[in-house]
C-alpha cells in the first residue's frame, strides 16, 4: 500500500504507526504525528494501523526565533 | 531582588526571551542561551528526516524542557490553518504544554506580519485552550484586538525580523503599552544592546532576539550583553528618568566658588 510521508510517497507493507516508527529509528525520540490533519497521541502509536493513502507529518524541534 | 513578569499561567524569570536559530552548532546555542539568562527559549517545529540520521543531536536535548521555558513558534507559516496544525502539533511534542508564539508572516522581503490570518489563528488557537504569545505589527487598534481575543502577550515588531535596525516606531509601541493590560513584549528588530535597553525603558515587559545575539561575532558575549541591557533598562524605567530639558543645568552648586 502507499502512503505519504512528510510529503515523500512510500510504498509499505500493511503495519502500525508505532512499528513503522520502530522501522524508521524514530520510534523513543522526540517527535509528533500527525495522520490525516489529527494528532495522533504518543499513547495511541501502537493502536493506529495505518492505512492506504494515509498522509502523515513527522516534526521535531529545531532552532527557531 | 525578584523581578518576574506573569504570561497567562507562566512566571518568567527574565525579561529576555530568545531564539536558538542561526547558531553555527547546538553547543554555541547551548552556550549562548546559557549566557543570556533567559528563561523563555523559542524552537521551531520541522518535518524530521526520516531515519537517514538517526544520531542527529536534536534540540530538546540541548535545550531541556525541564530547565527552560520552550516556547514553540509558528515561524514560515503563511496561513492560519498551517499555523494552528503547528501549534496543536508543538503541544503534543511538548507533553501537552499550551504555551505558544503565534506568528503568521507574509511571503514579502519584509516578513511583516499578516494580521489577517494572524487573528483568525489566535481565536482558533484561544478557543483550543493555547497560551498565545502573538507577534504582530505596531498596530495599536490590531494589540488591542489581540488583547480582546484573550492572547497572553502581544509582541509587536520593533523592526523587520532578523533586521537588527532597532525601535522603529517608539511612539506606536508607547501607545501600546498605554491601551494594553497583558505584557507587551518587543519581539524583532533589535540589532545590538542599546535597542534592548531603549524598549525596556518605554516600559516594555520583555524583549524577544534571536538574530542580535546568533549573529554577532561572539554569540555568547552579545547574550550576556542583552542579558545586561535588559536589567539596565528595566531599572531605568523603574527608577523613571528625569525630565529632558532645553538648557543647561549646572550639577555643581552656583554658591560658595571662591574669589
Amino acid at each position: 500500500m502507499q502512503i505519504s510521508v512528510n510529503g515523500e510517497i512510500q510504498q509499505i507493507e500493511p503495519q502500525s504507526l508505532e512499528s513503522y516508527l520502530f522501522n524508521k529509528s524514530l520510534l523513543g525520540r522526540r517527535i509528533a504525528v500527525e495522520r490525516n490533519g489529527d494528532i495522533v497521541p504518543k499513547s495511541q502509536f501502537s493502536d493506529v494501523i495505518l492505512e492506504d493513502g494515509d498522509v502523515l507529518e513527522i516534526v521535531h524541534a529545531i532552532g527557531g526565533g | 531582588m525578584t523581578d518576574t513578569i506573569q504570561v497567562g499561567s507562566y512566571t518568567l524569570k527574565s525579561r529576555l526571551l530568545v531564539g536558538t536559530g542561526k547558531y553555527r552548532d547546538l553547543d554555541e546555542t547551548g552556550r549562548a542561551i546559557e549566557a543570556s539568562g533567559a528563561d523563555v527559549v523559542t524552537m521551531a517545529v520541522r518535518r524530521t528526516n526520516l531515519g537517514q540520521h538517526p544520531n542527529e543531536p536534536n534540540l530538546l536535548d540541548v535545550i531541556s524542557p525541564d530547565c527552560y521555558t520552550l516556547l514553540p513558534n509558528t515561524a514560515g507559516c503563511h496561513t492560519a490553518d498551517d499555523a494552528v496544525r503547528t501549534c496543536r502539533l508543538a503541544r503534543e511534542l511538548l507533553d501537552g504544554h499550551s504555551l505558544v508564539k503565534l506568528e503568521v508572516i507574509s511571503k514579502s522581503r519584509t516578513l511583516y506580519p499578516d494580521v489577517v490570518e494572524t487573528l483568525s489563528a489566535a481565536r482558533t488557537l484561544v478557543g483550543d485552550g493555547f497560551e498565545v504569545m502573538v507577534y504582530t505589527s505596531d498596530d495599536p487598534l490590531i494589540a488591542i484586538e489581540f488583547e480582546a481575543i484573550g492572547c497572553v502577550a502581544v509582541m509587536p515588531l520593533g523592526a523587520p525580523i532578523g533586521s537588527g535596525l532597532g525601535l522603529q516606531n517608539p511612539y506606536n509601541i508607547r501607545e501600546i503599552l498605554d491601551q494594553l493590560k497583558v505584557p507587551v513584549i518587543v519581539d524583532a528588530g533589535v540589532g545590538t544592546a542599546s535597542d534592548a535597553t531603549v524598549a525596556m525603558e518605554l516600559g516594555c515587559e520583555g524583549v524577544l532576539m534571536n538574530t542580535a545575539i546568533a549573529e554577532a561575532k561572539d554569540p555568547v558575549k552579545m547574550a550576556r550583553a542583552m542579558r545586561l541591557a535588559i536589567e539596565s533598562g528595566r531599572l531605568a524605567y523603574e527608577a523613571g528618568r528625569m525630565p529632558r530639558k532645553r538648557y543647561a543645568d549646572a550639577s555643581s552648586p552656583e554658591i560658595g566658588l571662591i574669589g
